[in-house]
């Protein structure tokens, strides 16, 4: 039987759900407000919220400065490429694990974790000579390359757990049914796990997206994302705040947009397998 | 068509030996059912027929050609599955029309065969729908039809009805046996249900531990069980199995008795004993009885009967219903 929750209490919590959603979302509507200021109004003490002249200033000098749609399609590459890289090598390995375990499964997705708990910094030095010397620096595709194998253990661990919901008398079925591996695979598998391959695709897309570490150590100009766009309006001569503001709002954007249509999916992606 | 032999198999997982080693025969159109308690290797003796494990050692043949390596598909089996493993994102016309599209049949003849089947098995309405639609015992037909379609040699069902609630499964038991007296294919059909198996099976194979208890018709078991566990097994409510100086006086180690072997009579009798718990079903009473010197006995009586906790009375066993079994624990 449901609880019965009275409305006064329906109301403090709504409320109170409010304010919290707020004050996580505060800095993003701060940043994108301030992009519409100009530098002066910025840093303007007391700050006025939507009481300002509003330009597009901002926007215009940071695409004159530094060409945005470069970086936006590295990262595009970057993030695209890495993902669909990664989902070829994890569709079969979260196969063989999720359909055929061993008695090693289990061990091998904690290793693949545990790599995720080392600190990057700790690989960078012999990441960045090895990219050094085999000329990968500064390469979209050494980019691909290393933001693929940081993500991959999410996308096998996401995908295992997605794989493991199938029930394996279905796969039977289609077995007995006269269906070739291939076929049982394209008819009865691939559909049934479209919507976890899907919500693992876009949470990738979304974390090599806003992966910084390496992108930022990798890279100098020519494959450089959106990531490097923005720290590059950080810089120690002084803070340009509307400038940055500006170069934030336009990197963040893609991925927020692509974030807000796709929120079901992400949901279901994050908390698929929880409940049965 | 439809006959399958069984030669030396054996299954072992690790160290395990589910299936020590084991023959078997079933002859075309017999309605066998492996029948035993959880864990007995029942499951995994159809799934070695299907062709879904690989034989440790062994034959299996198929009509009479070795299947041992053939895959699934190749051995005309269609299979039922407890899950009923239909596919969700299908709906039931496609899920019954599978098997036909994977043996490349063009879609004229599909259609056709789909309607008919569709038909036989009242699906006719929800050929549209996907399966998350339909109740148990729909679904259940649903799955039924995706295996009667191929036209296969043998069908195996894998305690198909343990899903169901128990009125749809009597009606579900039904309708596969009125299924198997139109197609006359042969099916094989697991169970740990012995009522079930009583019921449906032309054969029964008991089974315990990987092992044949012993093959026979319903009947066979009922009369003559070969050993204490198909004693056990075999009946509701359970053989009343006695030991000690009541076996000795008839020359046994234990002797068997069936409640429905035991008059009753409240006024004399050879035990007398006090009812601990009676069962009234109207069609029948079972009573528990403490029996001094005998122990614990039920007894099934047919009809209505005013008797209950407490109450005394005198127990009289069928002598020409007794079963003797020796220390070994075989029939004797």
């Amino acid at each position: 039987m449901a609880r019965k929750v009275s409305t006064a209490r329906k109301l403090t919590f709504t409320a109170i759900a409010w304010v919290i959603a707020l004050l996580i979302f505060f800095p993003i509507l701060w940043t994108i407000l301030t992009s519409f200021k100009t530098e002066a109004e910025a840093v303007a003490s007391p700050p006025s919220f939507v009481f300002f002249d509003w330009t597009l200033e901002n926007y215009a000098e940071v695409q004159a400065r530094s060409d945005y749609f470069k970086h936006f399609s590295n990262s595009v590459v970057i993030s695209l490429g890495s993902t669909l890289f990664g989902l070829l090598i994890a569709i079969p390995a979260a196969w063989a694990m999720a359909f055929s375990p061993t008695k090693k499964t289990k061990d091998v997705l904690m290793w693949m974790l545990s790599t995720k708990m080392m600190p990057p910094v700790g690989a960078l030095i012999p990441v960045y000579l090895i990219f050094r010397d085999t000329g990968f620096l500064d390469s979209r595709s050494g980019l691909v390359f290393v933001l693929m194998l940081i993500n991959l253990p999410i996308i096998v661990w996401m995908l295992y757990t997605y794989f493991r919901e199938i029930p394996g008398e279905i796969l039977e079925a289609a077995r007995m049914d006269g269906a070739s591996l291939a076929k049982e695979i394209t008819h009865i598998l691939a559909p049934m796990a479209v919507p976890g391959i899907a919500s693992t695709v876009l949470l990738n897309i979304i974390l090599a997206w806003n992966e910084a570490f390496w992108t930022l150590n990798l890279t100098a100009s020519k494959a450089a994302p959106l990531t490097t766009f923005i720290a590059s309006y950080s810089s120690p001569e002084g803070l340009f705040y509307a400038k940055l503001s500006a170069a934030s709002t336009m990197a963040i954007a893609p991925v927020l947009i692509l974030g807000w249509f796709s929120q079901k999916q992400l949901v279901r992606g994050l908390t698929f397998g929880a409940v049965k | 068509m439809g006959s399958i032999s069984l030669k030396n198999v054996s299954k072992v997982f690790g160290e395990a030996a589910v299936i020590p080693s084991l023959d078997l025969e079933i002859n075309k159109g017999e309605f066998v059912v492996f029948v035993g308690p959880s864990g007995c290797g029942k499951s995994t003796l159809l799934r070695l027929i299907a062709g879904l494990e690989d034989v440790s050692g062994g034959q299996i043949a198929i009509d009479g050609v070795d299947a041992t390596s053939l895959p699934p598909a190749k051995r005309g089996l269609a299979m039922v599955f407890q899950s009923y493993a239909l596919y969700p994102h299908m709906s039931v016309r496609s899920n019954i029309a599978f098997p036909l599209k994977m043996a490349g049949l063009d879609k004229a003849e599909i259609d056709r065969k789909v309607t008919e089947a569709a038909k036989v098995l009242n699906l006719t309405d929800y050929l549209d729908r996907k399966p998350r639609q339909l109740s148990g015992g729909q679904r259940q037909r649903v799955a039924i039809g995706r295996a009667i379609v191929r036209q296969p040699s043998a069908f195996l069902f894998d305690e198909p009805l343990s899903n169901l609630d128990a009125a749809l499964r009597v009606n579900m038991r039904l309708e596969i046996s009125e299924l198997h007296q139109q197609l006359k294919t042969t099916m094989i059909y697991v169970t740990h249900d012995q009522v079930e198996a009583m019921t449906m099976a032309d054969k029964i194979v008991v089974l315990n531990k990987g092992r044949v208890e012993q093959v026979g018709s319903p009947l066979e078991l009922y009369r003559s069980p070969a050993n204490l566990f198909v004693a056990g097994f075999i009946g509701s409510p359970k053989m009343n199995l006695l030991t000690g100086e009541y076996a000795r006086a008839h020359g046994a180690t234990t002797v068997g008795i069936r409640p429905e072997h035991i008059t009753l009579s409240t006024t004399e009798g050879e035990w007398k004993g006090v009812v601990t718990v009676a069962e009234h079903l109207g069609s029948d009473t079972f009573l528990h009885v403490d029996v001094p010197g005998i122990g614990h006995v039920n007894a099934r009586v047919s009809g209505e009967l005013p008797v209950g906790h407490g109450d005394t009375v005198y127990l009289s066993p069928q002598r020409e219903r007794l079963h003797r079994f020796n220390d070994q624990g075989l029939a004797q």
